[in-house]
């Protein structure tokens, strides 16, 4: 028993930093159906800008926001220089200058900031917490509670906010979004600004936990990209639950049968649920008219 | 100072980065970036460092070195492709690299069939097990550093261990080689598992070992940002027995990544390089160690590591062999390099002989603990 809830704790914590990158994947791919393969980087920028304002000895929180706002102008900028000037080119090509994208921040930062790896404080200390016979570590408790927190945030934004049905609206159909009246153009510098605030955020969050270097994005972008398929691409729902189980599925693998199959079990999961449903969990049935 | 590696980066990327009017040419082929920059980046700006220092000393013999550099990124085929460049255009008479395994293979076929001096800076046993005539090596290799830990267990009357071991290369190569080798130290290993390179828990493997029956200590092989999480995940779970780490994790950014609390305790075989400060004066390598540290430190403010170890090694054992031939001809430098005797490096005291290019024994490990967030020697 004691041990099972170490495996859950386990889960929660891994599974809670998938969920706040396919949170990120959520929100672009929201505004324009495309997948950002530079999600992860945008969670490496927020870690690596942190440790570095805060080494510079800016108080955390500081650097933290500091970080946030530098990341999300280097979203604006993705989707200006990027995006936009593609705009029309099938969905393909731009998620493939999205990984263009990811490449070129990735040798840049590694060229600003250096090659070593990296990591923040404990925000609540390094003492671990006795819950029912296992321990977990505050900051997993900061991962796990972040990760609900901007899910919430988001399920509120896209369904109560009129700003956040026009980004659904901009998604469905731009040119009928237009015709009534929204400015798609601001839709999507807001998405990509949104997309990279949160994914600097996570970056904040997970630092303490999982340590960070220049190239830590591109795994960190597959896990939560898995994790998005799992739950259902574009919905904040299926962003947090898939994160949970793809991390339960790893943390139970690894302590019931062997941390050896760890990974292929997860995926093996994964492609079972969409091959029952293709849309994920939490995804949307949707029918095209031929 | 960031300027300055800016630059030097750059130049890298444009591939060599030239002295004006050498006379003697030595190439060199290391991972300054890519997933390898941690080994390779010191490495690196070792030699950068060194070559400049020699030159203004006069070089060798009155002769400047030129040193030509290309940065393979961690690639193997790029290593083949740059040690070829390097024999064939630039016509370097020895080179010094390879910063990891995979590349070190690549460069000594190359190294082997034109019959160039190379001193590779990996860790693998292969690479000088055969002896190769042409090839040598200044790290340790895995294998010492496994019968280094199993010295001191058996010391400690640990016989039962569990294993956590990372899965990439260097992981996995030091764990076979443990396995291979705890049956002539008498330890028994009753559990083995394993984290892939950016895992962020390790508590469920690490749960699976502590509920094993009758395991008295944990060895970690692996390196990166693994070690440094299991060693935390190794404090939160309340393991009460010793955990020996690999000599991969071998630096003073170890103990900040793990935390100091976590890595109290924490036993691993390093070099005299990573306790420079507290060798007795009386040591055989304090000279040597403490004099690379503080140029190091000096030159780049970054902290000294193991890697940028080896490449001061392999420079000096290289450009003390090009001494001592006398000429700048590959096969009278290779035949110098092998009768290189009792020179002190910072990993250890080289001396090569026909039937071992390696040339350092188990002296050249230092059995460390880390006290007070400090490395201490518990020899």
């Amino acid at each position: 028993m004691d041990a099972l809830m170490q495996f859950v704790y386990s889960g929660l914590t891994v599974g809670a930093v998938y969920a706040l990158v396919a949170l990120g994947f959520t929100i672009i791919y929201n505004a324009s159906d495309v997948v950002n393969f530079a999600q992860g980087e945008f969670v490496m920028l927020g870690g690596m800008i942190t440790v570095f304002a805060f080494d510079a000895g800016l108080p955390l929180p500081l650097a933290a926001l500091m970080a946030i706002v530098a990341t999300a102008a280097i979203g604006v900028a993705l989707n200006k220089f990027a995006i936009e000037p593609a705009r029309g080119a099938p969905v393909v090509s731009l998620i493939i200058i999205t990984i263009g994208a990811s490449i070129l921040i990735r040798g840049t930062a590694q060229v600003i900031f250096d090659k070593q790896l990296h990591r923040l404080p404990a925000f609540s200390g390094d003492d671990p917490i006795h819950l029912l016979g296992a321990t977990i570590l505050p900051q997993s408790l900061w991962v796990i509670g972040g990760a609900f927190a901007i899910f919430i945030g988001l399920w509120l934004f896209f369904t109560r906010t009129l700003l956040g049905k026009a980004v659904l609206a901009t998604a469905n159909n731009r040119l009928a979004a237009q015709l009534v009246g929204i400015n798609t153009g601001f839709v999507m510098t807001l998405s990509f600004a949104l997309s990279a605030a949160i994914g600097a955020l996570a970056g904040v969050l997970v630092t303490p936990v999982t340590l960070v270097s220049y190239d830590v994005g591109v795994g960190l972008a597959l896990k939560g990209f898995a994790a998005a398929m799992l739950g259902g691409m574009g919905n904040p729902k299926g962003a947090l639950v898939g994160g949970l189980l793809l991390g339960l599925f790893e943390a139970l693998t690894a302590g019931y049968i062997s941390s050896q199959y760890k990974e292929a079990v997860a995926f093996v999961v994964i492609l079972a649920v969409l091959f029952v449903m293709p849309q994920g969990l939490f995804g949307q049935k949707t029918t095209e008219r031929v | 100072m960031k300027l300055a590696q800016t630059a030097l980066a750059t130049l890298m990327v444009l591939g060599t980065v030239t002295a004006a009017q050498a006379d003697i040419k030595l190439g060199a082929s290391l991972s300054a970036s890519g997933p390898a920059a941690f080994l390779g980046d010191p490495e690196a700006k070792t030699l950068y460092m060194l070559i400049e220092d020699l030159n203004a000393n006069g070089g060798i013999n009155g002769e400047k070195i030129e040193l030509v550099l290309y940065d393979d990124g961690g690639d193997p085929n790029k290593a083949r492709t740059f040690a070829t460049r390097l024999v064939e255009d630039d016509e370097v008479v020895a080179i010094i690299g390879g910063s990891t395994t995979g590349t070190t293979m690549s460069i000594l076929s190359v190294a082997e069939d034109e019959g160039i001096p190379f001193i590779s800076l990996a860790g693998a046993i292969q690479i000088i097990d055969p002896v190769r005539d042409y090839v040598f090596k200044t790290p340790h290799t895995d294998r010492m550093a496994c019968e280094k830990i199993f010295t001191d267990m058996q010391k400690n009357g640990i016989t039962k261990i569990g294993m956590i071991s990372g899965t990439g290369g260097f992981g996995a190569s030091m764990e076979a080689q443990c396995v291979d080798v705890s049956g002539k130290y008498g330890v028994e290993i009753l559990a083995q598992e394993t984290y892939s390179r950016q895992d962020a828990d390790m508590t469920p493997q690490l749960t699976k070992i502590k509920s094993t029956e009758g395991v008295q200590a944990v060895l970690n092989p692996g390196f990166g940002q693994g070690p440094a999480i299991v060693t935390r995940n190794y404090a939160q779970l309340g393991i009460d027995l010793p955990l020996y780490q690999s000599h991969g994790v071998a630096s003073d950014s170890f103990i900040e990544l793990a935390g100091k609390d976590a890595a109290e305790g924490v036993r691993l075989p390093g070099t005299a390089l990573l306790i420079a400060d507290i060798l007795a004066a009386d040591d055989p390598q304090k000279e040597a160690v403490v004099a690379y540290k503080s140029a190091y430190e000096e030159e780049y403010g970054e902290a000294v590591s193991t890697f940028g170890g080896y490449a001061h090694d392999a420079f000096r054992l290289m450009t003390d062999a090009m001494a001592r031939a006398g000429s700048s001809d590959s096969s009278a430098i290779r035949d110098a390099l092998e009768a290189t005797s009792s020179l002190v490096g910072t990993t250890g005291t080289y001396t090569f002989s026909p039937d071992d290019h390696l040339g350092l024994d188990l002296s050249a490990f230092r059995m460390l603990e880390i006290r007070d967030g400090k490395w201490t020697s518990i020899d």
